[in-house]
C-alpha cells in the first residue's frame, strides 16, 4: 500500500511537542499551512503520557524560565484550546529543604526566579508545621510557587492531538518513520506501511528517538535516555494540597482529583530504546517509597497498586534542544526535553510555529540551540572513525 | 554444573503435579502460592477448625481433591514451600514476592506459572450491586467456609461451572431460585453431540442437569439481557427469553460467564501471547512441552488456557518431566506419550464445551450506558463509548490511558475483557485488533513500604 502526501510542515512524533506543533500551526492566523504528524505507536504514549504530570516552572534553568512563563499562561486555556481541561490544577508547587543549606539554595534560586519574572514563596520551617501539618518532620522550608501546579499527562497529548486533527492536522498514529531525507528544497520522508510524505519543512520533534533523525542529517548530538520511576497509590482521603518536589530531586509527589498520589524519583528505571520498552525497577522504588514516606509520613499505610515508566530523551545538560538545524534549511528541532518538557509542551507549539512562520521565535532559544554539541559532536565522529 | 533454580509459582492442580515431579527427580525448587493452603481454587481447603468431609465439600471431585491435598502434604517438607506469599512481579529472571506484608525476591532460571483462572464477569445492570458474587466466589463461599452467599440464589452466566455451583448450593440446602444459562439448548446439544457419552465429565454434567430439574428447580437457557435489579443491595434478576421479559425475585446472585486465565505474570516475564478465537481471550504462546516464548519460562494449568482441572494436572506433571529433562535427568519417553495423549483427549472435550457455552456477545448483554463498567475507577459504559468516539481510540491500552479503564486496583483483571468486547464493537473491528491490556506490577496492590532484602 503506498500513499503519497505533499504537505507544507511534516513533524515526526506525536508526544506533546509534536501535538502541540500541529494544533499552532493549524491555529495560526490566516493561511494555514498543510500539516501531517506522524507517530510510530499512540500519541502521548512515551516520555509525554507516563510523566509524573508536573506543571512546574519552579526549579527550572534560569534559561528555561522564559519558556516556562510563557507555557505556563497556556495551561490555563486548555479547555478552550484543546476543548478539555486535562485536570490540569492550580495546586501551587512546593519545594521543600531537607536541610539548612537546602534552605539557602531555595532562597538564591528565588532571588535568581525573581529577576526573571518568577515570583516565588519563601516558607519557614514554622509556617511549614502550621499550614502543612500533613508533612514529615524533616522538612526545614520550602518555596511556593502558587501558580505552579499538575495535569493528567495520559489525557494532555492526545487531546492536542484531537484538537490538531479536528483543526485540519492529519496526525497518523501507528505510522512508524523509516527515513526522513532531504530531497531537493523539500524534504521525504517515509514510513512503514508505504506513506511517503513530501514537505518544505521538517519538525523532529521524536523526543527518545530524535537523534537518529538528527543524525541523517550530520547532525549527531549527544542524547540518552531517561526512564523515570513512577508509582501510584490506591485513592486516599483528600491530603496532599500541593505538588511537592525536593531540593535534589530524589523524589517527588502529588496527589490527582481521585485521591491516588503519584510518586516517583531515585534514579533510572530499565528501558531499551529499539524494543521500545520500559520497565520501573523493584529497587528504585523501594528506595523511593521510603523518602515518600518520609515527606508525607500518611503513605507509610497506602497499598500501591500500579508501577510504570516510559523513555525519553536526555541531554547531557539536561537543557532541550529547540530550534533550526545548523546543517539543514527548513529542519526544526524540539526534543531532549531530559524528563520536564510536559511543563514545556504547550508553548513548544507556539515556537514551532514562529520559527515555521516568521523564522525566529519569541522567546529565547539562545540555550537550547543544537549547536552547542559542536565540540562533542566532533568527538562522537572521531570515535565512529577509531571504531572502524 | 550446579542445579538451575526452579521456581513453581502457584500450588493448586498444575504447580502441584510439577513440584511433585521435580522433587521425584531429586531437583530442588522453591514453590510458592499466594493461598496459605495447597489445592488451588478448585480444591480450595477450608481452614482447620472446619471438618466437613471431602465428600460433602468436594462432591464427586473428592477423591482427586484428597489427592492433590495429600501430594502437597506429603511435599510441604521436602521442598521450598512458600504458602500464603504472592508474586507480584516477575522481571529480569527474579520474582518479587510479598509475604504478610514483606517484600522479598526469588531469582529462578526456570520459572513455572501456574497462575490458575478466575470467572468472566460481564458488566451487566446491577453487577456492582451487594450481593452479586462470582460463580467461583459463591463456591468458595461454600466450599471453603461452609456459607451460602444469600438465602435465595438466583445463578446466571453460562459454562459448566454455572450447574456445578446452583447443584452444590441446591444439595447443601441453599434455595436456588433460577438457573440462567445465556447459551442455548440447541448449541449445547450441537456442541456436545460428538462427544462419547461414556465421557465422565459430560455424565457429571448431565447429572448435575438432571438433579436440578428433578427438584423443579428453573433451569432457562438461551436467556439475554440479564439485567440484576435492586437499590442498595439485590432484589430480583430479570432476562429475556424467547422475546419474553420475567423477573425473579432473590437476594443474591451467582454470575460468570465461563473462566479466564490470569496471565498478568506471563505478560510480565516478557511471554508472547496470542489470541485464542474460542475463549476470546489472549494467551501466553506455549510448545508441546509447556514452555513460553521466553526460555526457561513454562505456562501450566488453566494459567495458560482454560482446560480444567484435570488437564492442569497433567500439564503440571508435562512441564515437571520436561523441566527435569533440561536438567540432564532421563525423560520417561512412555508417560510423556501418555500425558500427550491424554490432553489431545482432554483438548477436545475442551474445545466441545467452549462451543456448547460460547462466551455471550455483547449484543445480547443489556448494555446501558449507566452501568458501570470498570469497578475500580468507577467509569460507566457511556464514558468509554464517548471517550472512543472523542479520540478516536482503536486499541485497550489507550482507551485505559483515557478513560482509566483497567487502571484501578485490579488492573483490568474484572473488566479488561468485557471492555476489549465493547471497544471492538463499537469501533467495528475483530476482537483480536483492539489488543490487550499490558501487566504493570504489582499484580495486587502492594502495602508499603517495602522492603529489598533477599
Amino acid at each position: 500500500m503506498s500513499e503519497r502526501l505533499e504537505v507544507d510542515v511534516a513533524i515526526v512524533g506525536g508526544g506533546l511537542a509534536g501535538c502541540s506543533s500541529a494544533l499552532h500551526l493549524r491555529r495560526r492566523d490566516g493561511a494555514k499551512p498543510a500539516v501531517c504528524l506522524m507517530e510510530k505507536g499512540a500519541l502521548g504514549s512515551q516520555a509525554s503520557g507516563v510523566n509524573f504530570g508536573g506543571v512546574r516552572q519552579q526549579g527550572r534553568d534560569f534559561a528555561e524560565l522564559p519558556l516556562a512563563i510563557r507555557s505556563r499562561s497556556i495551561w490555563s486555556r486548555l479547555p478552550e484550546l484543546v476543548g478539555a481541561d486535562c485536570e490540569f490544577v492550580a495546586s501551587g508547587h512546593i519545594k521543600l529543604a531537607r536541610s539548612e543549606a537546602d534552605v539557602d539554595e531555595l532562597e538564591r534560586y528565588a532571588e535568581g526566579a525573581a529577576d526573571r519574572g518568577l515570583r516565588l514563596e519563601m516558607i519557614g520551617a514554622g509556617r511549614i508545621r502550621d499550614e502543612y501539618p500533613w508533612l514529615g518532620k524533616n522538612v526545614r522550608g520550602a518555596s511556593l510557587a502558587p501558580e505552579d501546579g499538575h495535569a493528567n499527562p495520559r489525557l494532555v497529548a492526545p487531546a492536542f492531538g484531537r484538537a490538531a486533527r479536528a483543526a485540519g492536522a492529519d496526525v497518523r498514529e501507528h505510522t512508524r518513520v523509516v527515513e526522513a531525507a532531504r530531497d531537493g528544497d523539500r524534504f521525504t520522508v517515509r514510513c512503514a506501511g508505504g506513506l511517503e510524505v513530501s514537505a518544505r519543512f521538517l519538525v523532529n520533534a521524536a523526543g527518545a528517538w530524535a537523534g537518529a533523525i538528527a543524525a541523517g542529517f550530520g547532525e549527531r548530538v549527544p542524547i540518552s535516555t531517561h526512564a523515570p520511576n513512577m508509582l501510584v497509590t490506591e485513592p486516599l482521603p483528600p491530603l496532599v494540597t500541593r505538588s511537592i518536589g525536593v531540593c535534589g530531586g530524589d523524589v517527588y509527589l502529588r496527589q490527582a482529583a481521585r485521591g491516588n498520589v503519584v510518586f516517583g524519583g531515585g534514579g533510572e528505571a530499565w528501558c531499551d530504546l529499539a524494543l521500545e520498552r520500559s520497565r520501573p525497577l523493584t529497587d528504585l522504588s523501594a528506595r523511593t517509597i521510603p523518602k515518600a514516606i518520609d515527606i508525607v509520613p500518611r503513605l507509610a499505610s497506602a497499598l500501591v497498586i500500579r508501577s510504570w515508566s516510559g523513555i525519553e530523551g536526555m541531554m547531557p545538560d539536561h537543557l532541550p534542544v529547540i530550534g533550526f538545524s545548523r546543517t539543514t534549511p527548513n529542519l526544526v528541532h524540539a526534543f531532549g526535553f531530559s524528563g520536564h518538557g510536559f511543563q514545556l509542551g504547550p508553548v513548544i507549539g507556539m515556537i514551532v510555529d514562529e520559527l515555521i512562520r516568521d523564522g525566529a521565535s519569541k522567546s529565547p532559544l539562545e540555550p537550547f540551540d543544537i549547536g552547542r554539541f559542536a565540540a562533542e559532536r566532533r568527538q562522537l565522529a572521531s570515535a565512529d572513525t577509531n571504531g572502524g | 554444573m550446579a542445579e538451575p533454580r526452579i521456581v513453581v509459582v502457584g500450588a493448586g492442580p498444575a504447580g502441584i503435579r510439577a513440584a511433585e515431579v521435580l522433587a521425584t527427580h531429586r531437583l530442588p525448587l522453591v514453590l510458592v502460592d499466594e493461598a496459605p493452603k495447597g489445592g488451588g481454587q478448585i480444591y480450595r481447603r477450608a481452614p482447620d477448625a472446619f471438618r466437613r468431609p471431602y465428600a460433602a465439600r468436594y462432591g464427586f471431585e473428592a477423591d482427586k481433591a484428597q489427592a492433590l491435598h495429600d501430594a502437597i502434604d506429603r511435599l510441604a517438607g521436602r521442598i521450598d514451600y512458600r504458602p500464603s506469599t504472592l508474586v507480584w512481579n516477575v522481571f529480569d529472571r527474579h520474582l518479587d514476592t510479598v509475604s504478610d506484608g514483606r517484600t522479598g525476591r526469588i531469582a529462578f532460571d526456570v520459572l513455572v506459572l501456574a497462575t490458575g483462572a478466575m470467572d468472566r464477569v460481564l458488566p451487566i445492570p446491577g453487577w456492582t450491586l451487594p450481593g452479586v458474587y462470582t460463580l467461583g466466589g459463591a463456591q468458595i463461599a461454600l466450599k471453603s467456609q461452609g456459607c451460602a452467599v444469600g438465602k435465595r440464589v438466583v445463578f446466571a452466566g453460562t459454562g459448566p461451572l454455572l450447574y456445578l455451583v446452583a447443584y452444590q448450593y441446591a444439595k447443601a440446602g441453599a434455595s436456588v431460585a433460577a438457573v440462567l444459562d445465556t447459551s442455548p439448548a440447541a448449541t449445547k446439544r450441537r456442541a456436545l453431540a460428538g462427544l462419547a457419552a461414556s465421557s465422565g465429565t459430560l455424565a457429571k454434567g448431565l447429572y448435575y442437569w438432571a438433579w436440578l430439574a428433578a427438584r423443579r428447580i428453573a433451569v432457562e437457557e438461551g436467556v439475554t439481557d440479564i439485567g440484576i435489579v435492586g437499590d442498595e443491595a439485590v432484589r430480583a434478576v430479570r432476562y429475556r427469553r424467547d422475546a419474553t421479559e420475567k423477573s425473579i425475585p432473590c437476594d443474591a446472585v451467582g454470575m460468570g460467564f465461563g473462566l479466564k486465565s490470569e496471565t498478568q505474570l506471563a505478560d510480565l516475564a516478557g511471554c508472547e501471547f496470542s489470541f485464542d478465537p474460542p475463549s476470546r481471550q489472549w494467551l501466553p504462546e506455549r510448545n508441546a512441552d509447556g514452555e513460553s516464548s521466553v526460555p526457561g519460562v513454562y505456562v501450566a494449568g488453566d494459567g495458560a488456557g482454560i482446560g480444567g482441572a484435570d488437564a492442569a494436572e497433567l500439564w503440571g506433571e508435562r512441564i515437571g518431566l520436561a523441566v527435569a529433562a533440561r536438567c540432564g535427568r532421563a525423560p520417561d519417553a512412555a508417560r510423556i506419550a501418555a500425558i500427550d495423549r491424554g490432553l489431545a483427549s482432554l483438548a477436545r472435550f475442551r474445545a466441545a464445551i467452549d462451543r456448547a457455552f460460547p462466551v455471550p456477545p455483547p449484543e445480547t448483554w443489556s448494555d446501558r450506558d449507566a452501568t458501570i463498567l470498570c469497578r475500580c475507577e468507577s467509569i460507566r459504559i457511556g464514558e468509554a463509548k464517548a471517550a472512543v468516539r472523542d479520540f478516536a481510540l482503536v486499541e485497550m491500552n489507550r482507551l485505559k490511558a483515557v478513560t482509566r479503564i483497567g487502571m484501578g486496583r485490579c488492573q483490568g483483571r474484572m473488566c479488561g475483557l468485557a471492555a476489549a468486547e465493547l471497544l471492538a464493537r463499537d469501533t467495528g473491528q475483530p476482537l483480536a485488533a483492539v489488543g490487550r491490556l499490558r501487566g504493570q506490577p504489582p499484580v495486587k496492590p502492594m502495602p508499603i513500604p517495602w522492603t529489598t532484602e533477599a
